[in-house]
This record gives structure tokens, C-alpha cells and sequence, in this order.
């Protein structure tokens, strides 16, 4: 400031008073909140049953998994990172759960024990990757999704697991789906209505309280956020940057296995074929959660907001009856909007107040 | 032939609700070096990016030569002969590219030129450009293999390539040694002698003294003053610029406490002379020396960032070995890093979260942090370093250079330490900012010892109990900060032979 004066009166004189709001401020604030609540009264009036307990549980339901694969992308977003491998982590758990309870022959406890470690372990080596051998975080996670991709398949030969399936040894495997298992896919729980919310659903829900609480009110997600910023100054800071970006991948390795889990539970069978638009699917919502309250980063109530945006979206146009094979085409239409959002109007507001 | 390069009149510049130029007016005469001063957003950039063809003025008329002149792009200014050496380097080069080729950049990027490359005309028109301001580099070199003085030295050479009739200078000399500023300034001296206008912008006195014939000041968006006078009238200038009078800033030398710091024979590369020297409780050291000296490294053994190669320290008394900065941290050592933008900044964090970022720690209960904690330190500290800001909650790129330079010293007098170093904490800070920081690291000084590294010796006088000057990767002088004597400071700073060094250069 050119200012003379060694009072603080001066910051009333200097020419850095906060703009007041104005359309474009509001508009990257509240425009697509404003746009959700939009389409929430359109589909409510044109498409009769859209305003419903059931409609909505339908709408949750149908973006959980997404959802919850997409907070553990954000976590990796936010330490200025990035993971492919979520898709491929979810799928290979859906096999690995199949495989420990139909050829194994174990119960669901080691089954779902067995999919987090995996999680766990595959965020760890897309850590060691990126910080040890510092292969560039796409590059690491794209190596990785092909390597689980083609992992998943050798053990059966390529084949969907399901009991009575012939191994390639001979023997039928006898192992089944434990009911404990598949309750995670197909228990409801009571809410208003009799056998409402599924599971899924409280677990998306679950998981994105406790994200978006890990990210914004601890210190750990302050520290994230200050190395996906600054990497160098945070490192100065005296953060052990390297031990955070680990910890990162190991929250989107394991959330991907969770989305895994839950996936087997509701098909009941290692489908070999199951999962494949996941991972563009879960980006797609942390990237529209940049535009939500103009954040222009990653965070977990926008990555929420995005994947449920989605979801309206989808099924508003689906009770409209939309054919289904223009749902991909109406996601990318949201994508690039709310990256229009985030990149265009933003950069325009920070060039004027700055 | 003209009187003035440049008739600037009534020319206004806004930036949404940002007034920044409000009715400029200034004459940059031809053959003469014009000085404009101003405090960090007087508006001094803005006027150059207009003169320069990069912003659209609003309002008011330049004259080159006695013709009007717009310029509506950075190429078409440097076609009207306006050329301009921008402050930072990494607009003036491209690192990718070799010598040759930066140096005729705006002869390739020229419309009309051939389509195929004549790379060894190029190579030869490249070394008689390089020739002229005495730049000794292989024309074929890469620019990334240069060093950062180097580069500038290829940045300005392009510009100077233009014949230029206006040539505007944007603090050139901020990464130059005192040798290669030399060089400069022979090469401005020699444009003045051709009778081209200079506009030189700069904040070192050293620099202003050496090479200004009018000084303009600008404050608030105004000129606020000209000094034409021979001599010039340095102090009457600071005081246009600032809106008061600089004083001299009083050292009180106090009596030296125990010995906190000591390093013991460090060698900072294996070709450096060892090292030792005590640091003491209360007392602030200024390390001086030119760029490359071995400041910068000396501040990141201190910081766990690099280890010595051979020698140890002592940290009240007990063996100091950081591992990393976290170590070095909890140990009581704390560094603010020079260069703020990217070794300190986090752009996407408020001042609150700016200042207590090392220490979320000491904010938080079970991992949690409390903002109303974060908040209340952070507003302690605003008030002790006069940082104008609306509030705590400001987003840290809202505030001016000098201001966020404020924060990060903040950041670092948060909470108390054994040893402070501050490396080159008065980097492009107005002389109002300096005086503020100065004196809160003066008032704080006790109970821990305090190192700056600082490259201008005004700065180390001005805060200092006792200078220590690098040289060569070791330390080559100790002066106590009490009716000094310049000149042997000096000629250590230069890396001449001293007899207590006798050997080495």
C-alpha cells in the first residue's frame, strides 16, 4: 500500500476495498446451487413421481458408490494429486470379495477385511510411487489401474466368479455369498417409510461427513490443502508433505474398495464386466464440486453436491423418459459447464479484486 | 530533435472499484535517466504495462517524439521503439529455447519473416546482440542451463536488441550481482549518451543513486514529486514517496548474551573454507554478501534442508543435526524462507491460516482446529506489524507485496524460537514495509538469537547489532554495528583478500 500513515485507517483509504457483490460474484457463489434447486422444481412439476421419499432414496442410490469414490479422488485432488486407479481398485475388490468367499470359502468379515487392506495397500504403493520414485501422479495411477485391471482376471481365468463355477483346476468352487455380505447391498433400513434407505446411501452419507470433516476442520486437511497449494512453502512449513500425499491415496485406495464392496453386495457375484464407467464417473463429480459456492478447489460438500447433481439429473430426465444412451452425453454437458464455472467466471473475479 | 522521449498527460487507469492511476502526468526527457519511485501499489507497474502496450489506459494521452502514441501491443510498443525490461525474468525468456534463438525472438515472431530458419545468420546476429552489452554466454547454450543473472542478462540484451527510443527499465537489477549490475548500468550510461529516454524504476538507493539524473515520485496513483535539483535530493524524494520523513534508524548495540547458535569449522561445498562463528541470545547478525555467496545456503543447513559437508553446529550447547524442517522446527529453529511467493505463500489460505500454518498444532484439540484461536493470534499480529488488510480473513493475494511479505514474517514470530534467520526478508517491499518489519524483529530479538541474510548492505545497517559478510562459501568479515566503517565492508562483500583470509578469494 502507498500509503504514509502508520495507522490502520489506512486500509479505509487504499484502494483494495472489497468489492461489493456483484452479479458475477453471486453467480459463481450460489449459480449452481441455484441451478440444482432449478432442476429440483423442474422435474418436481414435469415429471409426475419425481418429488417422492422414494424417488429421492432412488437418486442416492444410484450415485453412492459414485459418490463415495469420488471423495476419496478429492483427497488426492487436494493434495494437488490425482488417482486413475479408483475405478480399477473398486472393480478388483468386487473381485477379491467374490474370490475370498466363493473359492476360499470365508466370511464376509475377512472378505471386507480383505478389500480395505487391498485398498489400502494399492494407495500405498500409488504413494511410494509418486513421492518415492516421483513418477508423475497420473502416469503412477494410470500404470496401476491397467496393472489391477488385468490382475483382477488372472486368478479365474478371466471368468465372472459365481458358486458352482468350474476353476481351473477341475474342482467347482462351493463357497457362497454370505448373507452378512450381501445385507451391505440389499438391507434397507426403516426411515418414514418401511425398508427405505439402503445401505449404500448411509454409507455415502457417513463417509462424506466424515471427509469433508477430515478436510476442513482438522489440521491434517489444512495441511492438505496447504500442500496442494503450495507444496514448496508447506514443505517449508515444516509439513512432512511426502508422509500426507501417502495418507491421501491410502483414503482413495480404500474408499475405492469401499465403493468394491458395496458393489459385489448389491450383484452378489464377482461380475468381471461391472464398474466400467466408475472412475470417469467419480471425477466428473469432484470436478463439478470446484464450482459449488465457487470454491475453484477440491472439497467434500461440492464433490457431494456434484455427484448428486448428477444423480437429479439423470434420473429427472430418465421419468421423463429420456432414452438411457444420452445419460453419458448429459454428464459431460454438466462437466463442462461447472468447469466453465470454475476456470472462466473465477479467474475473471480474482483479475478485478486483485 | 526532441527534448522528450515521452510526454505522458492525464492518463487514468481502473481495475473494476480499483482506481489505480488517477490522472498521471510525467515527462521522460531524451538522454537523461528519470527515476520513478513509488511504494508497492503506487502504480508504477500499471504505468509501464500502459507505456508498454500490455493495459489500455481509460483515459489521457502519451506523446513519443512529439507524435501520439497508443500502443496496443507489447510487439507493436517495441515496433514504436518503447521497449521495456520486465522485473520478472521469466517473462523476458524462454527456458527451453537456446541463447540464439531468445535473443532474435521478436525478429522470428515478426510478421514477414521466411518460413525456414537460418540458424547459423541467427547464431551471428545473436552474438553481435550479445556483444554490444558485453554478455560473454555460448549463443548456443540453453537458457535453462544459465544462471538466474545470466538469463536477466539475456532478457535485458533482447529488449536492447530494438534501438530503442523510450526504454523502460522494471527493477532490473533485483537478481544481479553488484558486478553485472556494473555492467548495466555501463550500458544504461551508454543508451543516455545516445539520447534515448530512460524510465528507470527501482527501490534500491544504491541503484538510484548510481544512475539517476531526475527522480519522480509516485504515491497513490499521482506523481507526488520531481526532483531535477544536481545533487538530487534523495531524502526529499523518499519523503514524496512515502508521505514522511525517513530517519535514520538508531542501533543500540546491546550487550551480547550467551551463545545460543555455534557453528563449529562448517563447510558449505567441499571447495569452501571452514567456518565458525557464535550467534547469542538477544542479538540480531545481518549476513551479507552478494548472490551466490552461500547465504542461502548456510540458511538451509540451519533448517535441516541440506546438510553440511563437513564441521557441526551447536544448539545451546547440545549437537544440532536437523533432518528436515519439521526438525528444525521443533528443535526452535525457524527460517522464513526469501522468495515468498513460491517458497512461502499458500495462495488459497487467508492470513490467519498463512500466519499459523507451522504451528495448526498449538490451534487445534485432538487434531480439530480452532479458528477462533488461529484468529485471535492472527489479529495480534496484524496490529504488531501494521498489516493493512480488511480483516484476518482476507484471502493472502488480496494484499499488496509488502503486506504479504508481513504475514510471512508474522508466520515466524508467531510463536518464540531459539534461532530465527529471515533469508532476504525485505524482498520487494516498499521502504515502509522494511521499517515495520525491521523494527519487529528488533523488538523481539530477545531470547533468541536472529540471523538475516541480506544481499544490500542499507539493510543490514539498518538492522543489525553485527554484520558478518559472505564471500566464496565462507565468512570473511565480522563488524560490530557502531560508527561502522563501509569501506573494509565493502571490499569483503567484493571478495577482496583480507589479511585474516589471506589465500583464498
Amino acid at each position: 500500500m502507498a500509503n504514509g500513515t502508520s495507522k490502520p485507517e489506512a486500509a479505509t483509504q487504499s484502494a483494495k476495498v472489497a468489492p461489493k457483490p456483484d452479479a458475477i460474484d453471486l453467480a459463481i457463489r450460489y449459480g449452481f446451487l441455484t441451478l440444482l434447486f432449478g432442476l429440483l422444481i423442474f422435474f418436481s412439476i414435469f415429471a409426475s413421481g419425481f418429488l417422492s421419499a422414494i424417488s429421492a432414496v432412488f437418486i442416492f442410490q444410484s450415485v453412492a458408490i459414485t459418490g463415495i469414490l469420488a471423495l476419496g479422488v478429492t483427497c488426492t485432488l487436494v493434495v494437488g494429486g490425482f488417482d486413475l486407479s479408483i475405478g480399477a481398485v473398486a472393480t478388483s475388490a468386487l473381485m477379491l470379495s467374490a474370490y475370498v468367499m466363493v473359492i476360499w470359502e470365508q466370511n464376509a468379515l475377512v472378505a471386507v477385511l480383505a478389500c480395505l487392506a487391498m485398498g489400502a495397500l494399492v494407495g500405498l504403493v500409488n504413494g511410494f510411487l509418486i513421492v518415492k520414485t516421483k513418477v508423475p501422479d497420473l502416469l503412477a495411477t494410470l500404470g496401476m489401474m491397467f496393472l489391477l485391471v488385468g490382475l483382477q482376471r488372472i486368478p479365474t481365468e478371466g471368468r465372472s466368479i459365481a458358486t458352482g463355477m468350474t476353476l481351473p483346476d477341475g474342482s467347482v468352487a462351493n463357497g457362497i455369498f454370505s448373507p452378512a455380505f450381501l445385507a451391505l447391498g440389499r438391507h434397507r433400513f426403516d426411515f418414514v417409510l418401511d425398508r427405505l434407505v439402503p445401505v449404500s446411501v448411509v454409507f455415502l452419507i457417513v463417509i462424506g461427513i466424515l471427509v469433508w470433516g477430515f478436510l476442513e476442520l482438522t489440521r491434517h486437511g489444512r495441511l492438505m490443502y496447504a500442500i496442494g497449494s503450495n507444496e514448496k512453502a508447506a514443505g517449508l512449513a515444516g509439513t512432512n508433505v511426502n508422509r500426507y500425499k501417502i495418507v491421501a491415496y491410502m483414503i482413495s485406495g480404500v474408499l475405492a474398495s469401499v465403493g468394491g464392496i458395496l458393489m459385489a453386495a448389491r450383484l452378489g457375484r464377482g461380475d468381471i464386466a461391472s464398474g466400467n464407467n466408475l472412475l470417469l464417473d467419480a471425477v466428473a463429480a469432484a470436478l463439478i464440486g470446484y464450482a459449488v459456492l465457487g470454491a475453484a478447489k477440491p472439497n467434500a460438500f461440492g464433490t457431494a453436491i456434484g455427484a448428486l447433481f448428477v444423480g437429479i439429473l439423470l434420473q429427472g430426465l430418465t421419468m421423463m423418459n429420456v432414452p438411457y444412451y444420452t445419460q453419458d452425453f448429459v454428464k459431460g454437458a454438466v462437466l463442462v459447464v461447472a468447469l466453465v464455472f470454475t476456470f472462466y467466471l473465477s479467474q475473471g473475479r480474482s483479475r478485478s479484486g486483485g | 530533435m526532441q527534448s522528450a522521449a515521452a510526454v505522458i498527460t492525464g492518463i487514468r487507469k481502473s481495475f473494476g472499484q480499483n482506481t489505480v492511476l488517477r490522472g498521471v502526468d510525467m515527462t521522460v526527457p531524451n538522454g537523461m535517466v528519470t527515476v520513478l519511485m513509488g511504494a508497492n501499489g503506487a502504480g508504477k507497474s500499471t504505468l509501464v504495462k500502459i507505456l508498454s502496450g500490455v493495459h489500455a489506459a481509460d483515459s489521457g494521452e502519451v506523446t513519443l517524439l512529439g507524435k501520439p502514441y497508443v500502443a496496443v501491443s507489447p510487439a507493436n510498443a517495441m515496433r514504436s521503439g518503447v521497449v521495456t525490461v520486465h522485473q520478472s525474468i521469466n517473462d523476458g525468456v524462454i527456458p527451453d529455447l537456446d541463447v540464439a534463438s531468445n535473443l532474435m525472438l521478436d525478429r522470428l515472431a515478426e510478421p514477414g519473416g521466411g518460413f525456414f530458419l537460418n540458424r547459423r545468420k541467427i547464431q551471428r546476429e545473436a552474438r553481435e546482440v550479445a556483444a554490444a552489452i558485453g554478455l560473454e554466454v555460448d549463443v548456443k547454450a540453453s537458457i535453462s542451463d544459465l544462471s538466474l543473472a545470466d538469463r536477466q542478462l539475456v532478457a535485458i540484451a533482447r529488449a536492447m536488441a530494438h534501438q530503442p527510443r523510450l526504454l523502460i527499465l522494471d527493477e532490473p537489477t533485483s537478481s544481479l550481482s553488484a558486478a553485472e549490475a556494473d555492467r548495466l548500468f555501463r550500458l544504461i550510461d551508454r543508451f543516455r549518451d545516445d539520447g534515448v529516454g530512460i524510465l528507470y524504476i527501482s527501490h534500491r538507493m544504491s541503484d538510484i543513486r548510481r544512475i539517476a539524473d531526475r527522480i519522480i515520485t509516485m504515491r497513490d496513483g499521482q506523481i507526488s514529486g520531481t526532483f531535477e535539483t544536481d545533487p538530487l535530493d534523495y531524502e526529499a524524494a523518499v519523503q514524496a514517496m512515502l508521505g514522511h520523513r525517513m530517519t535514520e534508524v538508531d542501533i543500540q548495540v546491546p550487550d551480547a548474551g550467551a551463545a545460543v547458535l555455534a557453528l563449529n569449522q562448517i563447510r558449505l561445498n567441499e571447495f569452501a573454507t571452514p567456518m565458525s562463528m557464535d550467534f547469542h541470545d538477544g542479538e540480531v547478525v545481518a549476513v551479507t554478501g552478494l548472490v551466490g555467496s552461500g547465504k542461502t545456503q548456510l540458511a538451509e543447513i540451519l533448517f535441516g534442508i541440506s546438510t553440511p559437508h563437513a564441521g557441526e553446529m551447536h544448539l545451546n550447547g547440545q549437537r544440532f543435526k536437523p533432518g528436515s524442517p519439521g526438525d528444525a522446527i521443533s528443535s526452535g529453529v525457524f527460517l522464513c524462507p526469501k522468495d515468498r511467493a513460491s517458497n512461502a505463500v499458500i495462495g488459497d489460505f487467508d492470513i490467519a491460516g498463512n500466519t499459523a500454518l507451522p504451528f495448526f498444532t498449538n490451534y487445534s484439540t485432538l487434531s480439530f482446529l480452532s479458528r477462533s484461536k488461529m484468529h485471535m493470534m492472527a489479529n495480534t499480529m496484524i496490529d504488531g506489524l501494521g498489516i493493512v488488510c480488511q480483516s484476518d480473513r482476507d484471502s493472502i493475494g488480496t494484499l499488496s507485496g509488502g503486506n504479504q511479505q508481513k504475514v510471512m514474517v508474522a508466520r515466524w514470530l508467531s510463536e518464540n524460537c531459539r534461532v530465527l534467520v529471515l533469508d532476504e526478508p525485505f524482498q520487494g517491499v516498499d521502504i515502509k514495509a522494511r521499517r515495520d518489519i525491521g523494527r519487529k524483529i528488533r523488538e523481539t530479538a530477545e531470547g533468541r538469537a536472529t540471523v538475516v541474510m541480506v544481499a544490500e548492505l542499507d539493510e543490514a545497517l539498518e538492522i543489525a547489532d553485527r554484520i558478518v559478510v559472505m564471500s566464496a562459501h565462507t565468512m570473511v568479515g565480522d563488524h560490530r554495528n557502531e560508527n561502522i566503517d563501509i569501506g573494509p565492508v565493502l571490499s569483503q562483500v567484493a571478495g577482496k583478500i583480507t589479511s585474516h583470509h589471506a589465500g583464498m578469494s
